[in-house]
């Protein structure tokens, strides 16, 4: 579905972000990319749909080499691509409505969009998404009126709106409390499956990379180091990715430790539930 | 001694600027009382004539009042005529700004050329008076509200369109982002992701220029562009104070009206 083949980017000041990278995903998982700051996180996501134009290498989204593309082609192939930001990046003085159906701005024509006239059935699944992340109702709040976790829901939807074939996201929670940011991560993972959109999911932390994601993936100066399942995460493989730290309380327990941590253990039980 | 030692050897003792940054800023408090008293004598002023200014001013207000209350039928139809061309000129105005203000705009503009263009149009229309822009209208349209109005949207332009451009170049790049990554068309960037960005901005800098317009349109007469600046100027050629008087209060009573519309629609913008 996406295979990137040594991907490059080195920008203008020199600096090398990406130094070939080789990701493949052939089924819809949710993929977590993990990494120190300045790793290439972001620079990697954003080539996969150029807002950065990569320096060399390729990105085949299906049969589409992306990188070849023309413009007029790559917003084509845009429209394909949902992506998510850490702050949202919605049009903050308008409505909610506006905001979700903004995914569809690549299918009608500036005159349509400039008098919100989208079609019946964007509408309707519009409607439906927004039940689906859960703000029903609604539909007509401006998105400046909308707390942290609302505003992510919203921009969640709007890149489902989309119908993507592959869903980028950069640091869906790094903005957001640690309750707020394991529900949106459940349904963002949720809709991902649901749907069957494969996602790549920038993410800071850990835990809930390990708790959330099918498959991680670790970026160390702009190479994967490491590329796996959440339970091979060892703290072999997180010095390799972020270097020398104390991981004992960052990996998450297998089942069979859950025993020597009591609260460790509670906590994972009411985030399951929950 | 570095600041280091110094600090070190004097524990007790601060100060915000160092000996030469303090002798700088003398330097330069001198240096403005030297061309403040360097321009008053380049000046020439006729000092004698300011010796009985108060008397001349009073007798002045004398011969003003009581205003020539049966005046105001005769300027109504100027005065209307000058809030029409504040408000026709600033119309105009805003149909020419915007698209030059994306021009203008570094993250906006298509290239350094039309940057470059936006930028000339922007300082060659504020370099100019909307006065002299007046003269230059009437030479084209000849006399009358047409050249008004033209002179109005001229000198607005610049103002206008340079504020919006700076709003621009301020915005939140992620949304325009977030717009870009759905496959949306640079125009409809534009259209979402950046002028409901800078709405607030062009709402209020508009209603703020058109009250400024208004205040400009009634000397535009003085040159034969129109409104009640040409029977003001005449009034005051014929030493008709009373008349002037009952004109200065009118307009004074538009201008208090036009910045209060303004103040309001300015503070309902969010």
């Amino acid at each position: 579905m996406l295979s990137i083949t040594d991907l490059v980017k080195v920008y203008p000041s020199g600096e090398r972000a990406l130094g070939g990278v080789n990701l493949h995903i052939d089924q819809p998982q949710v993929v977590a990319v993990i990494g120190s700051s300045g790793a290439g996180k972001s620079t990697l996501i954003r080539c996969i749909n150029r807002l950065v134009e990569p320096t060399s290498g390729r990105v085949l989204l299906k049969d589409t080499d992306v990188t070849t593309l023309s413009r007029r082609a790559l917003r084509r192939a845009r429209r394909r691509m949902g992506m998510i930001f850490q702050e949202y990046n919605l049009v903050e003085r308008l409505t909610v409505m506006e905001n979700v159906l903004s995914g569809r701005l690549g299918y009608v024509s500036s005159w349509q969009a400039y008098r919100r006239k989208y079609p019946p059935k964007d509408i309707s699944r519009a409607f439906e998404l927004l039940k689906r992340v859960g703000l029903d109702g609604y539909h007509n709040t401006r998105a400046d009126a909308l707390s942290g976790g609302q505003r992510q829901r919203v921009g969640i939807a709007r890149a489902l709106m989309q119908q993507p074939d592959l869903l980028l996201v950069d640091e869906p929670t790094a903005s957001l409390d640690p309750k707020t940011a394991r529900q949106i991560m459940r349904l963002l993972c949720e809709l991902a499956h649901e749907q069957g959109t494969p996602a790549v999911v920038n993410i800071h932390d850990v835990h809930l990379a390990q708790g959330f994601a099918d498959r991680i993936v670790g970026l160390a100066d702009g190479v994967i180091a490491f590329d796996g399942a959440a339970d091979e995460l060892t703290p072999a493989v997180l010095n390799d990715i972020y270097g020398e730290e104390d991981w004992s309380k960052t990996i998450q327990k297998t089942p069979a430790d859950q025993g020597k941590g009591k609260n460790r253990g509670t906590l994972e039980r009411e985030s399951a539930a929950g | 001694m570095t600041p280091e030692d110094h600090a070190r050897k004097y524990p007790d003792v601060w100060k915000r600027f160092t000996p030469k940054e303090t002798l700088v800023r003398y330097a330069w408090f001198i240096g403005i009382v030297f061309v403040a008293i360097w321009s008053l004598k380049r000046l020439e002023i006729p000092w004698f004539y300011f010796l009985d200014a108060h008397e001349q001013a009073a007798d002045l207000v004398t011969r003003m009042v009581p205003p020539y209350w049966e005046f105001f039928t005769d300027i109504t139809g100027p005065l209307i005529e000058t809030i029409h061309i504040a408000t026709l000129g600033t119309v105009i105005t805003l149909l020419f700004a915007l698209p030059i203000a994306f021009l203008a705009a570094r993250n906006t503009t298509p290239n350094a050329a039309t940057w470059f263009v936006g930028r000339f149009i922007l300082v060659t229309s504020r370099s100019v008076n909307t006065v002299v822009w007046g003269l230059i209208f009437v030479a084209i349209f000849g006399p009358g509200p047409m050249a008004g109005i033209w002179s109005i949207a001229a000198r607005s332009i610049g103002f206008v369109g340079k504020l919006i451009a700076e709003s621009i170049e301020e915005i939140d790049r992620g949304t325009a982002e977030a717009i870009e990554a759905t496959g949306a068309s640079r125009l409809q960037v534009l259209m979402v992701g950046v002028i409901p960005q800078v709405l607030p901005v062009i709402y209020g800098t508009v209603v703020y220029r058109w009250d400024i317009n208004i205040r400009e349109s009634t000397v535009l007469g003085f040159v034969g562009a129109g409104g009640i600046g040409i029977i003001l100027y005449s009034s005051i050629n014929q030493f008709a104070w009373q008349e002037v008087s009952v004109m200065l209060i009118a307009v004074f009573g538009i201008v208090l009206i036009s910045e209060l519309v303004s103040a309001t629609v300015r503070k309902r913008i969010t």
